[in-house]
């Protein structure tokens, strides 16, 4: 696991659900087929109302139009990001279009099991309501042995959550990993 | 210590367990379906090898479900990769497409089929997944890579989640369905306020109910963040599941001293006929307030409200009217679908009474415009319309556009805003 992740930040409202990540009509993709699976990226967050697409200001586009990667790294999102449906389709897709991190204020619990469980992202939690601290688009640096947030654009430092007792598996990249390293799963 | 942590501590081997703990449980059933069962069976070969065995053919179940009817290509395929592990591992328990066996919704097709019994421990990779733990066991929805470690080994990890429990007292009146109540309590607690914690459902008013009401009850546990339903075993449990298997199963109860996170009590005689309105299953009103909502669309189906008792309420209210909102009804399992053809109400059936009414009835069973899936899905909703419905989620593109606009109601209030074109409060008509 490395130390620093850095990147630009996308914004989001509470309650940011799995159909809003990625839409059910979508969810005919391959997850297996490399080529395939990129169109996961091209549909991530692509079922937010305009509005909600980047705050503050809204209407701004997640991953350009025809293309599969983003170029923001670290969603910043309100409570309860994730809730909704099971579909492991939701970490895979925001991993696929480059997200690497998200820093919440909640999760919803299926959604953090996925994104734990299968080493898809980083799922942070803030001491405190970052989303109207922070704007799309902002430049943004976390420290995970630090556990620190740094807004590089405002100059401003937040403190994360550790992440308890999910670290263990997310060092160990995954709950197969996981397995593995603690000899419940041969090598 | 409550029934959840009875079950779990049952299934990890331990005499006890503790709220916050992290445990391996065995599985007694694992569940996937066509839209997660494709990439659950890849990181399965991935992680086990392409020769990998499940762990136990008699307890994976597989259920196609969601995108049936549709001319999607892709939607086609997955289908066909599940027919191809259920050759490979020989897998007794799938319910195939185009086949006599085919089910329709998960969550409605297993205990249909003998699936869910109480005590048990299952997962499944779909949120509603929780319906199950009307039968008294612990049934939670997880992801594919969790799916596929279970196929593997038979075993995951839980935390052991703290209990929240929700007493009823007074049976129901005749105009309040447990959707009703469900989403009182999710406009009580918010849709996060139950994250990482079990929801039991006890008192008179919930042990009155059928069991299929108490799946009601469940099934939106996870649209308040609720880890898990559950409901204590009683006769109406054990009645229904011995008539569905024959399996042996060891019922389990909360201990007197059991600790628990919070107890609401409600008298359900003071609730009134409930909807959550856009965009979320929170947002909570009555029907009486929404009352001059002007409806494009009316839904009655999906695992929360297309049971058969749910059609019964419905057809109480359609009998002898016409609807003014356009009305799709999607029964969710083919066992339903056929009740529908024989279950008589005052001299017609219930499929009778939807025609009279000017209802659409879907070709088959399944999930269809719950989750709004490809574009040629029955009932989905792909312009700005505005529909009531007795699905389960409401958030922004839930049924299809982005655009619309979806209010959650029980069949009774769906039905009767069907025939007025606005919502309605279901006592104008009961």
């Amino acid at each position: 696991m490395q130390d620093v992740i850095k990147g630009k930040a996308y914004v989001l409202g509470h309650n940011i659900d799995t159909d809003q990540i990625i839409p059910a009509k979508h969810l005919v993709y391959s997850l297996s087929d490399p080529e395939e699976s990129k169109k996961y990226g091209t549909y991530a967050l692509s079922g937010l109302p305009d509005a909600a697409a980047g705050l503050p200001t809204g209407n701004t586009k997640f991953v350009p139009e025809g293309e599969y990667r983003s170029a923001y790294r670290i969603l910043v999102a309100g409570k309860n990001f994730g809730c909704g449906s099971s579909r492991e389709h939701a970490p895979a897709a925001l991993q696929i279009a480059g997200v690497e991190a998200v820093v919440a204020e909640s999760y919803a619990r299926i959604f953090y099991r996925n994104a734990v469980d299968g080493g898809f992202l980083l799922p942070f939690e803030a001491e405190e309501s970052l989303i109207t601290e922070i704007q799309t688009g902002d430049e943004l640096e976390i420290n995970i042995p630090a556990s620190t947030l740094q807004n590089l654009t405002r100059h401003k430092t937040y403190h994360l959550r550790s992440l308890g007792d999910v670290l263990v598996i997310v060092k160990a990249g995954g709950i197969f990993a996981y397995a593995r390293a603690t000899g419940m799963l041969k090598a | 210590m409550t029934m959840t942590e009875k079950i779990l501590a049952r299934h990890a081997g331990r005499t006890s367990v503790a709220a916050g703990d992290n445990i391996w449980v065995d599985v007694d059933i694992l569940m996937t379906h066509d839209v997660c069962g494709p990439g659950t069976i890849g990181i399965f070969h991935k992680q086990f090898g392409p020769k990998a065995k499940v762990w136990d053919r008699e307890k994976v179940v597989i259920i196609p479900d969601h995108y049936i009817f549709t001319n999607d290509q892709h939607a086609h395929r997955n289908i066909d990769l599940l027919r191809e592990f259920v050759k490979e591992q020989e897998l007794p328990y799938y319910y195939d497409v185009g086949t006599d066996k085919y089910k329709g919704v998960c969550h409605i097709a297993l205990p249909e089929e003998g699936h869910t019994r109480p005590g048990e421990v299952l997962f499944g990779t779909d949120s509603h997944t929780c319906t199950a733990g009307a039968f008294g066991e612990f049934a939670t929805g997880i992801g594919n890579t969790d799916a596929a470690f279970i196929m593997g080994t038979g075993k995951l990890w839980v935390k052991v989640p703290e209990t929240m429990r929700f007493e009823f007292e007074g049976s129901l009146p005749p105009y309040l369905m447990a959707k009703d109540l469900i989403l009182h309590i999710i406009g009580d607690i918010g849709v996060d306020g139950a994250t990482y914690r079990a929801m039991e459902f006890a008192g008179d008013g919930v042990m009155s109910l059928s069991i299929e009401e108490r799946m009601t009850l469940c099934n939106m546990v996870i649209e308040a963040g609720g880890k898990n339903g559950v409901i204590p075993t009683d006769a109406v449990t054990e009645n229904f599941v011995k008539s569905k298997t024959s399996k042996p199963y060891q019922p389990v109860s909360d201990d007197r001293d059991a600790r628990f996170h919070s107890v609401r009590r409600y008298k359900t005689a003071d609730l009134q006929p409930t909807v959550a309105k856009p965009h979320s299953p929170d947002n909570r009103g009555t029907a009486v307030e929404c009352r001059g909502i002007k409806l494009d669309r009316a839904y009655i189906g999906s695992c929360t409200g297309g049971k058969l008792n749910d059609f019964v309420a419905a057809a109480k209210i359609l009998k002898g009217q016409q609807v003014k909102a356009e009305t799709y009804i999607v029964p969710a399992t083919t066992e339903v679908a056929r009740a529908l053809l024989t279950t008589m109400l005052d001299g017609e059936t219930l499929v009778q009474i939807f025609q009279k009414a000017g209802a659409k009835l879907s070709q088959g069973a399944s999930c269809a415009a719950c989750l709004g899936g490809p574009s040629d899905t029955f009932g989905r909703l792909n312009k700005s319309e505005v529909c009531i419905s007795t699905t389960n989620r409401n958030f922004p593109g839930r049924m299809g556009s982005k655009t619309a606009q979806v209010y959650l109601a029980s069949p009774y209030t769906v039905a009767a805003s069907a025939v007025t074109g606005e919502i309605t409060d279901p006592r104008e008509f009961l």
